[in-house]
């Protein structure tokens, strides 16, 4: 197996301090990775640190074998904000062509994510008319233009119904088959069971970094929510 | 630098506008209506309108592009459609003469309008050719979009962008020269005018219509005017982060 992103001693102050601290965490190529935890708890600034928009205190973030936020990667790396980073005063279509073209992918591109995240794209509809799930859709589709070899979404499946949520997690799944590496944040447990490792956060640090079935099987619990709060609990007893 | 991303950059900005039809109206109405009330508030004095007329239609844009340009650019910054572009295969220079190159456009059709109707329906008399203050009216435009994208960066909301139109713009269109002349201000203020651009573009304005020409000061005017766009989008650049906090 190899690591697609790797990070080492990486802390991220903000207000004076840590907000986030990881020693050390590898995240699997090929695979999906689900960055699970209450919000607030540092996945979003764990996620900008590993596309490299956010300021770090100290350590090192690898991409694909390159400093994170890196030209090189620049190609490589898509990322979806937590809020749709989309133009609400365009169309759908009209959004996904202007990235289509920053990107230099072909422009058929636009309705194979269209078709992929299952948004309507209405000739005349402005995005900011849009539903809050639909723009976020709006947002993933952009990602998913350029192809990219690493996927960093955060909360893409916020708000969404439950058969929405699940062809989304079905996408991911077969992006990871031919070869991406998807790192997902949810705040929701219930989604964990979709990814095929997990990353439990809590207030700035990785509690733990296993698969589905390893979590329940360190902590005795089947529900992984059950499992969440054993963890905690264990932590906080060797803290007291 | 590509020139495929400068002209999808562009291309959305127009997209955006063609989608905001009445901005775009108010952008082309206005100006022409404000010289027209102009002309007739000195319907009693025509040559006080001859002379502050061209000078009024080459400034225009740059207030109003200043004003689209700062919104356009802070929305970009708190939407986050910023910081995306910022992770994507572009160079800050792509973003920067994207955004030149749509607000040039829309000054051309702006500042076209506005001087037809101020030479060709009102009679306003300049020496120099129509053509030379529309010219200059689109230099200014890129300007007003510089400085635009600059001040976008210190406003957290659209409120305080609109703000800086009074802060920035007003106090260089009182010192310019356009309602008084610099020669009659207190000596203090002349100095801070010659630290102004828009005394640099309305200079240039006053030459073409006033002598028909620019002449070699006039050309110095211009190319000052031309080293304060490339600072102002220098600056810009530089508060384009792909890092943030």
């Amino acid at each position: 197996m190899t690591d697609a992103i790797a990070i080492k001693g990486l802390r991220v102050r903000r207000g004076g301090h840590d907000v986030v601290r990881v020693p050390a965490l590898d995240v699997q190529a090929g695979a999906v990775t689900g960055l699970m935890g209450p919000s607030g708890c540092g996945k979003t600034t764990l996620m900008r640190s590993i596309v490299g928009v956010q300021r770090v205190a100290a350590g090192q973030v690898t991409v694909l074998g390159h400093p994170a936020g890196s030209a090189a990667l620049r190609a490589r790396v898509g990322y979806m904000t937590q809020a749709p980073s989309v133009y609400g005063d365009l169309t759908v279509r009209e959004n996904l062509r202007f990235y289509a073209r920053v990107l230099g992918a072909p422009l058929s591109r636009v309705d194979e994510v269209i078709d992929a995240v299952r948004v309507p794209a209405r000739a005349r509809q402005l995005v900011r008319d849009l539903s809050g799930g639909e723009r976020a859709r709006v947002s993933l589709a952009a990602v998913l233009l350029g192809e990219p070899e690493v996927l960093i979404l955060d909360e893409p499946t916020v708000g969404l119904d439950p058969l929405l949520r699940l062809e989304l997690w079905r996408l991911f799944a077969g992006l990871a088959e031919r070869g991406a590496t998807l790192l997902v944040s949810s705040h929701s447990l219930e989604e964990a069971r979709h990814c095929d490792r997990l990353l439990l956060m809590r207030d700035g640090e990785l509690l733990v970094a296993d698969t589905p079935g390893g979590l329940s099987r360190r902590t005795g619990r089947e529900n992984l929510e059950d499992a969440f709060v054993e963890l905690v609990s264990r932590r906080e007893e060797v803290a007291a | 630098m590509s020139p495929r991303i400068t002209l999808a950059v562009a291309g959305r900005v127009l997209t955006q506008l063609h989608h905001d039809r009445r901005t775009v109206a108010l952008l082309i109405v206005v100006p022409a209506l404000l010289v027209t009330l102009l002309r007739y508030v000195f319907d009693g004095r025509p040559e006080v309108f001859d002379v502050i007329g061209p000078g009024l239609v080459g400034l225009f844009p740059l207030i109003s592009m200043f004003l689209v340009s700062s919104i356009t650019v802070l929305r970009e910054r708190t939407t986050g459609t910023l910081e995306r572009l910022l992770t994507m295969p572009l160079h800050k220079l792509d973003i920067l003469a994207g955004y030149g190159l749509a607000f040039a456009g829309l000054a051309a059709v702006q500042a076209a309008v506005v001087s037809a109707v101020a030479f060709g329906l009102l009679g306003l008399e300049a020496a120099g050719s129509p053509w030379a203050v529309g010219a200059l009216a689109i230099g200014n435009a890129l300007l007003g979009m510089a400085l635009g994208l600059l001040v976008s960066a210190f406003a957290a909301t659209e409120f305080q962008a609109v703000q800086f139109m009074p802060a920035f713009v007003l106090p260089q269109l009182l010192l310019c020269g356009l309602i008084v002349p610099r020669e009659q201000m207190a000596g203090a203020l002349r100095v801070a005018a010659d630290a102004l651009p828009m005394t640099y573009a309305y200079d240039s304005l006053q030459r073409v219509a006033n002598d028909g020409a620019l002449g070699s000061r006039g050309t110095l005017d211009v190319v000052v005017l031309a080293g304060a766009i490339l600072l102002a989008l220098a600056l810009g650049a530089v508060t384009l982060r792909r890092r943030t906090a």
